[in-house]
């Protein structure tokens, strides 16, 4: 056999993974891995682009993620660039350094969730306070559905995010259980929240300071509490000269 | 290839796991006997893919559609294998690459061609492999290494002649 020929039988399969590989350096399909958080184990998806999604880490999570974002997922390990990070962000609640992939919203709703995660672990405002926030306060319905469609529940902490009325209310991974349990993890006393909002408390003010918080705003909660009261509304507190808080920023 | 051309042209998301499919092999044998090295070939293999990806995604339909798609995809590997491959601590890893060690797929005379091609300066190895390992045109070669077609065939000639004489000393 000629020299040419014999180097034309040099030529194997492409080896397994590759494709794979290109797919995700493409971007054409998402990564997958397996985290710990406080409600047990959970799916996190990723992109060159950073974060793509949380979901619990049941049976139906990959036909979820297909039917949602139309990409494929491949079990992979994260960019070791920022892989650290992601256990970090999850019990943390917040992306901190970690680069997340928004593309999947909308960017109002992209502004409403970036907004969402500067929240203070620990802490819940109400729907209305984000549209104000993000300075659509008429668009407090569009806020609520920006956080239900939260792709990246955990790290942008929509669990810190409650009803107008300051019940607690639903929560898109695995439910209002989740949710009460992830606040109590965080120390903002859910059975706490819901008995104020029982007694229709909506704020409280500092009677030393005259300034009035949300009540899991850490000023509040640093205040003593033979001086800490009680409001119904913003009106209330205002009408009796105390003014809103700068950290947690009061609005309705 | 022309058609896989039109068909990247119109739908390239959908398209391009076809390409590496197809193209992939070839790629990698070739970069293998350039290399000489499995992991080398692999990675080169992968990030060859990722640039033509990000590349053609960053073209209109028309200019997808003029490309000479094997020549072009060449140049890409050719100039990844020059440069040092950066980037890749931002990308996902498949975890299959990384878990079981899977064995070198190498064929059983690979690393006997290897040494051979090994005597070879880097011009006529590349242009001996595109040739007659990958199985490319002249002209193609003569666009992916940009070296005129004149010198691509004395390269190859002598390249050629070099394995002839490495193979008879051989014996």
């Amino acid at each position: 056999m000629s020299i040419e020929s014999q180097l034309g039988t040099l030529v194997g399969s492409l080896p397994d993974g590759v494709s794979e590989g290109v797919a995700l350096g493409a971007g054409l399909a998402d990564g997958y891995d397996l985290y710990e958080s406080a409600i047990g184990n959970v799916a996190v998806t990723f992109n060159p682009g950073g974060v793509s999604s949380v979901d619990i880490a049941d049976q139906a999570f990959e036909d979820r993620f297909v039917d949602r974002f139309g990409r494929k997922l491949i079990r992979a390990e994260a960019p070791s660039a920022w892989s650290r990070h992601i256990p970090a962000a999850i019990e943390a609640g917040t992306p901190g350094k970690l680069p997340i992939d928004l593309r999947s919203v909308t960017s109002f709703q992209a502004e409403v969730l970036t907004r969402t995660a500067m929240i203070p672990k620990g802490e819940v405002r109400p729907y209305a306070w984000l549209a104000h926030e993000v300075n659509r306060p008429g668009a407090v319905r569009a806020a609520g559905s920006a956080v239900a469609r939260n792709p990246i529940p955990l790290i942008i902490p929509c669990h810190r995010v409650v009803r107008a009325d300051g019940h607690i209310g639903n929560y898109s991974l695995g439910g209002t259980g989740n949710k009460h349990d992830l606040l109590e993890h965080e120390g903002a006393r859910p059975d706490w929240l819901e008995d104020l909002a029982s007694k229709h408390v909506r704020l409280q003010g500092n009677t030393s300071t005259k300034i009035f918080c949300h009540p899991t705003c850490h000023a509040i909660r640093r205040s003593k509490v033979e001086n800490v009261v009680d409001f119904r509304s913003l009106d209330q507190a205002k009408n009796l000269g105390f003014r809103a808080c700068e950290l947690c920023r009061p609005c309705c | 290839m022309k058609e896989i051309g039109h068909a990247l042209a119109s739908d390239l998301d959908g398209e391009f796991p076809r390409v590496v499919e197809e193209m992939g092999r070839r790629i990698y044998w070739g970069l293998r006997r350039l290399s000489g090295n499995h992991q080398e070939a692999e990675d080169l293999t992968q990030e060859t893919f990722i640039r033509a990806y990000q590349a053609l995604a960053s073209y209109d339909r028309d200019r997808i559609r003029g490309i000479n798609l094997q020549p072009w995809v060449w140049t890409i590997a050719l100039n990844l294998g020059r440069n040092h491959l950066r980037d890749r601590s931002r990308r996902p890893t498949y975890v299959e690459m990384i878990e079981t060690g899977k064995p070198d797929p190498e064929l059983p005379d690979g690393h006997v061609w290897d040494r051979r091609l090994s005597h070879l300066n880097g011009h006529q190895k590349t242009a001996v492999v595109l040739r007659h390992v990958v199985g490319m045109g002249i002209s193609d070669i003569s666009e992916s290494t940009g070296r005129p077609e004149g010198t691509v065939k004395a390269d190859i000639h002598r390249g050629l002649a070099r394995l002839k004489q490495t193979i008879e000393e051989e014996q």
